[in-house]
C-alpha cells in the first residue's frame, strides 16, 4: 500500500476514538437528568461535577485527536 | 513540538507564495514569530507572540485584581464583586478538592487557574496588527506547566511523609500475589498524569481553534450569499468555545488539586 495512503486511513481511524468519547458525553448527561429529575434540590451541588465529567469525557476523544495529528505530520 | 512548528513554517511558505490564490490553512494560526532575537548560552530564549500573550495574561490578571480590589469596600461595585467571586469560587474548589491541609497551596492553585483562564480567553480575542495566537494550544507549554505541577505535588508529598510517601503505590487490601503487577500500574498511572493533564488542555484549545479556522474559511468559500450560514454557526461556536476556555481551566487547576490532595494523604492509603 502506497504510504501516504496508509497514514490517512491511519488517521480516519484514530478518530473513532469520538465514540467512546460520544458515549461518555452522553452517559455523564444522561445520568445528571436522570438524577436531577428525581432530586431536583441536590442537583446545582453537583453541577461542578457534571462539567468535570463532561470534560474528563471529551478530552479522551480528543486524545484520538492528537494520535491523528501525530500519524499525518510526524510520519 | 519541533514537528509542529516546522510542519506550520512549511504550511506558512506554501501559503507565502499561495497567498495571492487564496491558500488557507487552519494551522497557520498556531505558527510561533520570534519579536526579538535572543540567544543565550546556546539556547533559543527569544520574545516570541507566545511570550508576548503570557506577558499580557499576566499583566491584565494583575492589573484587573490589583485595580478592583484598590478601595477594598466593605460593600463592593461590579468590579470588587467579580474579583471576590473568583476568589471564593477558586477557594471553594481547593477546599472541596485538596481539603483542609491542601489550604496553603490555594495562592498557587488560583494563580494556575486565573493563568489558564485568561491564556485561554485571550487566546479567542483577534487583536488589531497582532493577530490571534493561544498560547495554551502548544503542548511544549501545557507540558511544561503540568510537569512542574507534579514534580512540585511529588515534592510536597515527599517532604511530608518520606518514604511512607511510596504506599500510594502500593494500595491497600489488595491480595498478596496481585501486589507486584498494581504497583507496577500504578506507577506508571502516576506518571502518565503529567501526560493526559497536558494533552487534555493542549488538544482542546488547539481542536477548538483548527475548527474555529475551518468554520471561518467556509464563510469565506461560500460567498456573501451563501456565507450568512457557516456565518451563524461560527457564533454558537464561539460561545463553546468561551465555555470550554473556562471549563479546561476549571478542569486543570481541579485535577491539580486532586493530585495534590493524593499527595497530601499518600500515607493513609
Amino acid at each position: 500500500m502506497d504510504p501516504a495512503a496508509a497514514k490517512l486511513i491511519g488517521a480516519g481511524l484514530a478518530c473513532s476514538a469520538l465514540i467512546g468519547a460520544g458515549v461518555g458525553i452522553g452517559t455523564i448527561f444522561g445520568n445528571f437528568l436522570n438524577g436531577a429529575l428525581r432530586n431536583p434540590s441536590a442537583a446545582p451541588a453537583q453541577f461542578p461535577n457534571l462539567l468535570l465529567g463532561f470534560a474528563l469525557a471529551e478530552a479522551t476523544g480528543l486524545f484520538g485527536l492528537v494520535i491523528a495529528l501525530i500519524l499525518l505530520f510526524v510520519f | 513540538m519541533d514537528w509542529f512548528i516546522s510542519a506550520a513554517h512549511a504550511a506558512t511558505a506554501a501559503e507565502g507564495g499561495a497567498h495571492h490564490g487564496g491558500g488557507f490553512n487552519p494551522m497557520h494560526q498556531f505558527v510561533i514569530n520570534r519579536f526579538i532575537d535572543i540567544h543565550l548560552f546556546g539556547y533559543d530564549i527569544s520574545f516570541t507572540n507566545s511570550a508576548l500573550w503570557m506577558v499580557m495574561a499576566t499583566a491584565a490578571v494583575t492589573a484587573f485584581l490589583l485595580l478592583s480590589m484598590k478601595k477594598g469596600s466593605y460593600v463592593p461595585d461590579r468590579a470588587q464583586s467579580v474579583s471576590e467571586l473568583t476568589y471564593e469560587f477558586v477557594y471553594n474548589m481547593v477546599r472541596q478538592n485538596a481539603g483542609h491541609d491542601g489550604m496553603k497551596f490555594f495562592p498557587v492553585i488560583f494563580t494556575i487557574f486565573l493563568f489558564v483562564l485568561s491564556l485561554n480567553l485571550l487566546g479567542m480575542i483577534p487583536l488589531p496588527g497582532l493577530g490571534n495566537f493561544t498560547v495554551t494550544s502548544h503542548i511544549i507549554v501545557t507540558f511544561a506547566m503540568a510537569a512542574v505541577i507534579l514534580a512540585g505535588v511529588t515534592a510536597v508529598g515527599l517532604l511530608k511523609h518520606g518514604v511512607r510517601f511510596f504506599k500510594l503505590f502500593v494500595p491497600s487490601g489488595v491480595p498478596v500475589w496481585l501486589l507486584p503487577l498494581i504497583t507496577v500500574l500504578e506507577v506508571i498511572s502516576y506518571f502518565v498524569r503529567v501526560v493526559s493533564l497536558s494533552v487534555r488542555l493542549f488538544a482542546n484549545m488547539m481542536a477548538g481553534h483548527t475548527m474555529l479556522a475551518v468554520f471561518a474559511s467556509f464563510v469565506v468559500g461560500m460567498g456573501i450569499l451563501g456565507g450568512w450560514l457557516p456565518l451563524s454557526f461560527m457564533v454558537a461556536l464561539m460561545g463553546l468555545e468561551i465555555l470550554i476556555a473556562f471549563l479546561q481551566a476549571y478542569v486543570f487547576s481541579v485535577l491539580s488539586c486532586i493530585y495534590l490532595h493524593d499527595a497530601l494523604h499518600a500515607a493513609e492509603h
